[in-house]
């Protein structure tokens, strides 16, 4: 007896098994194609604690800088708790120089998860993607 | 009017009370005396202050471009050395008199007008004035129209045409948005003074004073009430915040 895989049919025997293998097959690469991308693997950042729980922040943040934004902006609060220097600051990583790279860059913190969902982000045309300076980034 | 003892007390009792229950819905939200300083980080500008700028061109020296520098420097706005078209937030001009030849060098930015034409013809309300009269373009809500550029009086405004990078974390400018003076928002908001402010007092010429408009115990506001001082094209009545002496 066959044994039973799910999503797997296995036919003994017959001209039909080719044809039957072959819709396996395809229906396997169908259902299996979500686990085939790998997860984006998102740099380590400093300190323990995101701001926000982190289930929060993968479905809101844009909710938070956009509030922190126009609160700057418009009204000049610039609490720095949802601000995106502040996400930086954080999830900057650096090079084996200690140079900062970008967080836009292939892999990094706002890239990494951002070409995995397929989301163009249009931050950073404007907005640095660096911190100001070593100086200001303590380990 | 006359009445009993009884109801005459009522009326007494009932207009103290009235007066009691005016001045505590008077004190929270209005001080009479409001107290002008830095504010803080989780304050939002108040309309109680007005940001304002005394140029004494009189101090302001002929070939110096300090404040031009410290501007360029602070917001990182070094161009592709195409005057026409680079970002310009504050330039020198000199002038000469058509008769007299009396030459006259003096600061040009944006001058924070009372009632600005760049807010009054921005289709989107990216181009904004603050409760503390700094008139600032929202970029993210800027779409690059240029109506705000044909408006100013004073060519304050650039536009940023190319791609940009290396940009300074509280100057974000970016390709197809307007852009001008923002009185240094970012350092105000510290407690600091503009970046040509502090340059000019550095280069001793002192020709540049910051400050609040309407603190009248403070130096802007003590130098404008000992000065005589213009608006520019004071005709348009702008009210602006940058002010002129020895024009």
């Amino acid at each position: 007896m066959a044994e039973v895989y799910p999503g797997v049919l296995t036919v003994h025997g017959g001209p039909a098994r080719w044809v039957l293998a072959l819709l396996a097959g395809m229906l396997l690469a169908l259902s299996g194609a979500q686990a085939d991308v790998a997860r984006p693997q998102i740099p380590p950042a400093r300190g323990e604690q995101c701001v926000e729980p982190v289930e929060i922040m993968r479905r809101d943040h844009f909710e938070f800088l956009r509030h922190q934004r126009n609160q700057a902006m418009h009204l000049g609060v610039r609490v720095l708790r949802h601000s995106l220097a502040g996400c930086i600051d954080c999830h900057a990583s650096r090079d084996a120089q200690g140079q900062f790279l970008p967080v836009t860059a292939q892999g990094q913190f706002c890239q990494g998860c951002h070409a995995y969902t397929a989301v163009k982000i249009d931050c950073f045309s404007c907005h640095a993607s660096v911190p100001e300076s070593v100086a200001s980034h303590a380990p | 009017m006359s009445g009993s003892p009884k109801a005459r007390a009522r009326r007494e009792f009932l207009g103290r009370a009235s007066i009691g229950a005016a001045l505590l819905a008077l004190t929270p939200g209005v001080r009479l005396v409001e107290l002008v300083a830095a504010k803080s980080d989780d304050q939002p500008a108040s309309a109680s202050q007005r940001w304002g700028l005394l140029v004494d061109v009189s101090r302001c020296a002929s070939g110096c471009d300090a404040c031009v520098s410290a501007c360029v420097e602070e917001h990182g706005l070094a161009g592709n050395d195409r005057p026409e078209s680079d970002a310009q937030w504050i330039r020198k001009v000199d002038l000469v008199g058509q008769q007299s030849g009396h030459e006259l060098s003096l600061p040009l930015m944006c001058q924070h007008c009372e009632n600005p034409p760049c807010v009054d013809v921005c289709p989107t309300g990216a181009s904004f004035r603050r409760a503390d009269g700094i008139v600032l373009v929202d970029k993210h809500i800027c779409i690059g129209c240029r109506y705000c550029m044909m408006a100013c009086p004073f060519h304050a405004r650039s536009f940023i045409h190319e791609d940009l990078s290396g940009q300074k974390v509280h100057a974000p400018r970016g390709k197809g948005t307007v852009e001008s003076c923002t009185l240094c928002v970012h350092r105000v908001d510290e407690g600091r003074t503009p970046a040509c402010v502090e340059a000019c007092s550095t280069a001793g010429h002192e020709a540049l004073v910051f400050g609040d408009l309407n603190d009248q115990g403070g130096r802007l506001a003590k130098t404008l009430a000992q000065k005589e001082s213009d608006e520019l094209r004071a005709d348009l009545k702008l009210n602006t915040a940058v002010r002129y002496s020895g024009v």
